[in-house]
């Protein structure tokens, strides 16, 4: 039992003051195990690219952590208050794919809507709203495109308008879902000057991303993820060729062999005693 | 209630269309497409107008061919305009079969004059009176309901077996299909054509109320129960009959009770499918609600019994002694989980796994070995986590404590290759 | 502009108030009489003049309510048709029946008339929403899809109301004959009460999805997203299906429980013909659902043996098919059209590349920098094998050129640059060929086979694409026509 403790007690740390403190958080939905206990303390200012082999739990931590997806166990604080208390600290790049890009709305309604938390109930959005939508759009390039309907944007474009709807919101942490993935070269530059305009700004951003080749050079904090969290840290420490191993290594089959025998049992979620004698 | 041969025969007549929606319905749930069924049922009736005026009677030939133009005519639309709007299948099926069947029914109100024809006796029939429209065959006098109900289970049931392994693949992976040169689109029509076909063989005598109820609450019960499509196909016919029995018993019974002679039996056909489709919700074994919680309760039990049993062998290896006694107090104490430990220390007595002393309980022969073989999995996890995935600590042995309930000995084995055959575990207890 | 398009649409509501104020304040021509006891033969001039005009009180009521349950019904179904739920309402409004069949029971026992619309409405609601709960119930708890859930509850309900109804029409007490009208709507057997009801209830829940407009839009687009910023998304989309709810029940007399479904998906899918924009497509949804209503209702008021619900359906889905062939986003007639124009512009592009090239060559072979339109231009012969069209294409292609004073034939039958020609052509070539030369820098095209591959794209590339090629290809130096990165071939001499 003393391990347990002392195990907390560095958790612990950083519980209050971290814009994102994540202890014993387990995710397991239809019937897949996802994440694995994980435990992470990120800090502030820092562009964090959070990689991992494909059905790592990538897309996966962000979305428990904003709590779009159930968590079985866990506990997640931002700035040491729970998620929903820290709302208007977080902003959300959902993936792409994630919306029917057919919707009939312009790319100044999409960004507005980043603005809906401020403008509140049943008022409308107002001239200077937009205003604002069309500023935000600036600054990611897109301002020529302001009233194009949105499936009329490029796979980047759509990407960048995305981008603009998150600095609407004028949040603390950034919390984006795989920014780069299928994006032009022009929007990967625009994104990456966003992204060191933010910690200018003292914001942090916790990115997913799946490009070892420009972690290095995009971002100064890395979480690296298998199921659970193999290395966190920053990038010239962390980000080593035997942690990546371990990462992407064939090691982890027989732990997720297991883990999804575990959680194919009809009654996961709540059986099992917790803690016991070694 | 007096039973009389018109009681038999519609039950008869219900079961035959009954089973002959429910064979095709299989397919339709597993294509995803159930709705398609509600959409064709409705938007046959225009087909059924123009047969009317086109011939002048009732005659089934012309109605089914009108049907089945319709009903195939129907899916090309629903696919087009989905293809050329780019609207989602539902809204596509919204505006076909809304649209159809509001055309049919202007045409029934101009043929109204012409022929006699109710919209309603179309939606929910008139199962009630097909015994009195007989065909003498044989010198058998058999209801003319029943005999185009019969031809038409029988021919869907030679469609199934003759295009069984068709309809397999065409309905899992169209995509494959038609690279294997199985053309899921003609596939798709001919199974459209069938439906529609099947609705208007039935609609006369059930309604096509009934018609859409048993293209899907069978199969859709069935997919509950089982995992393998002859099982489901199977247990689809049965579910329909079953149903079409009850419906009409519950049709001439449960109005009694309330004062009234008797009600609808399609509508009651349709109520006990639905009955039969939430008994099983509820209680079947792997996809029912109740049959997952008793599931649920199962594992934990397991797991509890586990942990006793891991419990008590780790008190041995502290204490030195063979089978030292452990108080039930204390037991419960350790574990938090109430009366759980209760409910696990009974099922351990009564398998023999432990036995109770004056001091408490003790561990058998058996007990002990599986005790020891659970600890084995315990710590050859903590030692393949520490070792090879470097998660010592706290962490490695809170997972490990949840694998071990589903460790085999075939894992077992292959944790020992991974781990380098360790004797002891990272806190250095001999792994047994 | 969604904020401008609301106010637009309130005082668009308030016009409607105006027009229920109107009808209710007119006592004077109020006279029961049945709409549809006109009989079976076309109506009279004077009759026709009396319902369009809407002269006569009672049409003026029932029509004045069944547009406003179209309009509601066409806002709150852009929702449901941006929510992918277009089928819900299907089985909601089938789950109706048993709640009507038991209100009309239970009314005719403790009250003596079972035919209380809003008692009736109220039973209708509850199995709306118990439907819907079990719908959700099934896809949550089981492995069936949302297909399968809403099947199994769209027959179960419905076979229990039909049921229920048996035992309602062997009631002694209690006359049951109106109840059909739910199932296939009766706008005709509307008594004035129920159409004033139907008319509120349809303009409050107008009224409220117009208002909920920037949340509901929300949701529909990016559920996700809503929820991380704080929207209570679940309770929203419950409110959003209950005013489907509540439209579906009281259209049912109107329009009847199969076709109600056909009011809240066909407008606003016509819409999409018109407009990208959601505040337009509201309008137009809103617009396309009162004037089928409308019409239905006017109709079925003139010639009794046409059933509302169907007319109103009839008109809806004609707005629908036409919409679909005629409507200006992604309507089939554009789509032709500008397919059409497409062929055209690329038939030109590629001639006009074709004679620019075979002017080069000559001027190559001569070594002299002349003039092109002074070159000696191919003959339509010598242009026919340099691709695949066909004789009667290229000749149509080459008339159209020689029109647009592009170009000018020779009485030799050879083909000249105008001046003007010469400038067009060297546009389209340069085009061409820094098409070809980013696609050698970036796409690892080789030279031999890039001709084919920005033939297939240059022709909708536009200005703005070539300013970016020309600023991101390496060492390019910028030039009227660029030369061509592979060897032109004179085939065909």
């Amino acid at each position: 039992m003393s391990n347990l403790s002392e195990f907390e007690n560095i958790a612990d740390a950083g519980q209050e003051t971290a814009p994102i403190w994540i202890n014993d958080l387990t995710v397991a939905y239809h019937r897949k195990p996802v994440l694995w206990d994980v435990n992470l303390v990120l800090p502030e200012g820092k562009l964090v690219a959070v990689i991992g082999p494909n059905g790592a739990g990538k897309s996966t931590l962000i979305k428990a952590i904003l709590g779009l997806v159930p968590k079985a166990t866990g506990d997640i604080r931002i700035y040491g208050r729970s998620y929903e208390a820290q709302r208007r600290l977080v902003g959300y790049v959902p993936q792409r794919e994630s919306v029917d890009w057919d919707f009939p709305v312009s790319a100044t309604d999409v960004v507005a809507m980043g603005l809906y938390g401020k403008i509140g109930w049943l008022k409308p959005v107002s001239r200077r709203h937009r205003e604002q939508a069309v500023e935000e759009l600036r600054k990611v390039g897109m301002e020529a495109y302001a009233d194009r309907q949105i499936s009329q944007l490029s796979g980047g474009q759509q990407q960048r308008v995305f981008l603009a709807r998150a600095l609407a919101q004028d949040a603390q942490v950034y919390f984006m879902d795989e920014p780069f993935a299928g994006v032009d070269v022009a929007t990967e530059k625009a994104i990456v000057a966003l992204l060191k305009e933010l910690k200018t700004a003292g914001k942090t951003c916790v990115v997913v991303h799946h490009d070892l080749q420009t972690v290095t050079t995009y971002f100064d904090h890395v979480v690296l993820l298998n199921m659970r969290v193999v290395a966190a840290g920053p990038v010239e420490e962390v980000f080593t060729e035997e942690n990546l191993k371990k990462t992407y290594g064939g090691k982890l089959t027989l732990l997720s062999q297991a883990l999804h025998k575990y959680a194919q049992q009809p009654g996961i979620g709540t059986g099992g005693a917790k803690g016991g004698h070694r | 209630m007096e039973w009389t041969f018109i009681d038999s025969w519609i039950i008869v007549t219900g079961i035959l269309s009954a089973m002959s929606c429910a064979l095709l319905g299989n397919y339709l749930v597993l294509r995803r497409m159930s709705m398609m069924g509600d959409a064709i049922s409705h938007a046959v009736l225009p087909g059924l107008a123009i047969a009317f005026l086109v011939s002048g009677s009732r005659d089934s030939l012309p109605m089914l061919v009108g049907a089945v133009g319709v009903g195939v005519l129907t899916a090309v639309l629903i696919q087009a305009i989905g293809k050329l709007s780019g609207l989602d299948q539902g809204a596509s099926m919204g505006v076909i079969f809304t649209t159809l069947f509001a055309l049919g029914l202007i045409l029934i109100r101009q043929a109204a004059d012409h022929v006699d024809l109710d919209p309603g006796c179309v939606l929910y029939g008139a199962i009630e009176l097909t015994p009195l429209d007989v065909y003498t065959l044989f010198g058998w006098e058999i209801p003319r309901a029943a005999v185009t109900n019969g031809i038409m289970l029988l021919v869907n049931v030679l469609f199934v077996v003759f295009f069984f392994k068709e309809l397999r693949i065409t309905s899992f992976d169209p995509a494959l299909a038609t690279t294997m040169g199985f053309n899921a689109g003609v596939m798709h029509y001919v199974l459209m054509a069938l439906v529609a076909a099947t609705t208007i063989a039935a609609f006369e005598s059930v309604g096509s109320i009934l018609v859409i109820a048993m293209l899907i609450v069978p199969a859709a019960t069935a997919h509950l129960l089982t995992d393998r499509l002859v099982a489901m196909l199977a247990i689809s016919l049965v579910v329909a009959a079953l149903s079409a029995v009850l419906g009409h018993l519950g049709a001439i019974t449960i109005p009694t009770w309330i004062g009234f002679r008797d009600t609808s039996t399609a509508g009651m056909m349709a109520v006990a499918v639905g009955v039969l489709f939430l008994a099983v919700f509820l209680f079947a074994p792997r996809h029912g609600i109740i049959g997952r919680m008793v599931a649920q309760g199962l594992l934990t039990l397991r797991v509890n019994r586990d942990d006793i049993l891991g419990m008590l062998y780790r008190v041995q290896e502290l204490s030195g002694q063979r089978s030292p006694a452990v108080k039930t107090d204390d037991l419960r104490k350790a574990l938090l989980t109430g009366g759980w430990v209760n409910l696990a220390l009974a099922d351990l007595l009564r398998t023999r796994m432990v036995r109770r002393t004056l001091e408490g309980v003790v561990l058998t022969e058996s007990g002990l070995s599986s005790a020891a073989n659970l600890i084995r999995s315990h710590r050859l996890w903590e030692s393949y986590l520490c070792g090879q995935m470097g998660f010592c600590d706290a962490e490695a042995h809170y997972s490990a404590h949840q694998l071990e309930h589903v460790t085999d000995e075939a894992m077992q084995e292959r944790l020992k290759r991974a781990a380098n055959y360790p004797t002891l575990d990272p806190h250095r207890k001999a792994i047994p | 502009m969604p904020g401008s398009s609301i106010k637009r649409m309130v005082s668009h509501g308030l016009g409607w108030i105006a027009a229920a104020a109107w009808v209710w304040f007119w006592p004077d021509l109020a006279h029961a009489g049945g709409l549809g006891d006109t009989g079976l033969q076309w109506p009279g001039w004077q009759e026709l003049l009396r319902v369009l005009t809407l002269r006569d009180y009672n049409t003026r009521v029932v029509i004045v309510g069944t547009t406003l349950l179209g309009l509601a019904a066409g806002l709150s179904g852009t929702f449901l048709i941006l929510r992918k739920r277009a089928l819900l309402s299907d089985t909601l409004s089938h789950a109706t029946l048993p709640g009507i069949a038991l209100a009309f029971i239970l009314m005719t026992v403790f009250f003596g008339d079972g035919k209380s619309l809003i008692g009736l409405i109220a039973g209708a609601a509850v199995f709306a929403v118990l439907g819907t709960g079990s719908v959700l119930v099934i896809e949550r708890y089981s492995r069936l899809k949302d297909d399968a859930a809403l099947g199994v509850v769209l027959s179960v309900y419905f076979g229990l109301g039909i049921a229920i109804m048996g035992i309602a029409t062997r009631m002694e007490t209690g006359n049951s004959a109106g109840l059909t009208s739910f199932i296939y709507g009766k706008t005709a057997s509307m008594l004035l009460f129920d159409a004033l009801l139907i008319a509120v209830t349809a303009f409050v829940a107008a009224l409220l999805c117009l208002l909920f407009f920037k949340e509901f839009s929300l949701v529909c687009f990016d559920a996700d997203f809503a929820l991380t910023q704080g929207w209570p998304v679940a309770r929203l989309d419950f409110f959003m299906m209950s005013l489907v709810v509540v439209v579906t029940v009281v259209g049912l007399q109107a329009v009847g429980l199969i076709l109600v479904v056909a009011l809240l998906i066909i407008p606003p899918s016509t819409a999409r013909f018109w407009s990208r924009r959601l505040s337009v497509m509201l309008v137009l949804s809103a617009g396309f659902g009162a004037l089928s209503s409308m019409i239905g209702a006017a109709v079925s008021a003139l010639m009794a043996n046409l059933p509302a619900g169907a007319v109103i359906v009839m008109t809806a889905s004609s707005l629908f098919f036409f919409s679909l062939v005629f409507g200006t986003n992604g309507g089939l007639l554009q789509m032709a059209l500008d397919r059409w124009r497409l062929g055209k512009k690329v038939m030109h592009e590629n001639l006009l590349r074709e004679l620019y090239e075979w002017q080069e060559i000559a001027a190559q072979q001569s070594g002299a920098i002349a003039d092109k339109t002074r070159i000696d231009g191919p003959r339509l012969e010598e242009l026919l094998p340099r691709r695949s069209w066909s004789v009667h294409g290229l000749q149509k292609g080459l008339r159209q050129l020689i029109r647009k004073g592009w170009l000018r034939l020779s009485p030799e039958g050879r083909y000249f640059f105008t001046p003007e020609g010469v400038l067009q052509a060297r546009a389209v070539v340069r085009k061409h060929r820094l098409w070809e030369a980013y696609l050698i820098a970036y796409a690892d095209t080789a030279p031999g086979q890039v001709d084919w591959g920005a033939d297939a794209i240059e022709h909708v590339i536009d200005e703005r694409i070539i300013a970016e090629l020309e600023a991101g290809l390496p060492d390019w130096t910028p030039k009227a026509v660029p030369e061509s990165p592979h060897e032109l071939i004179r085939s065909g001499v």
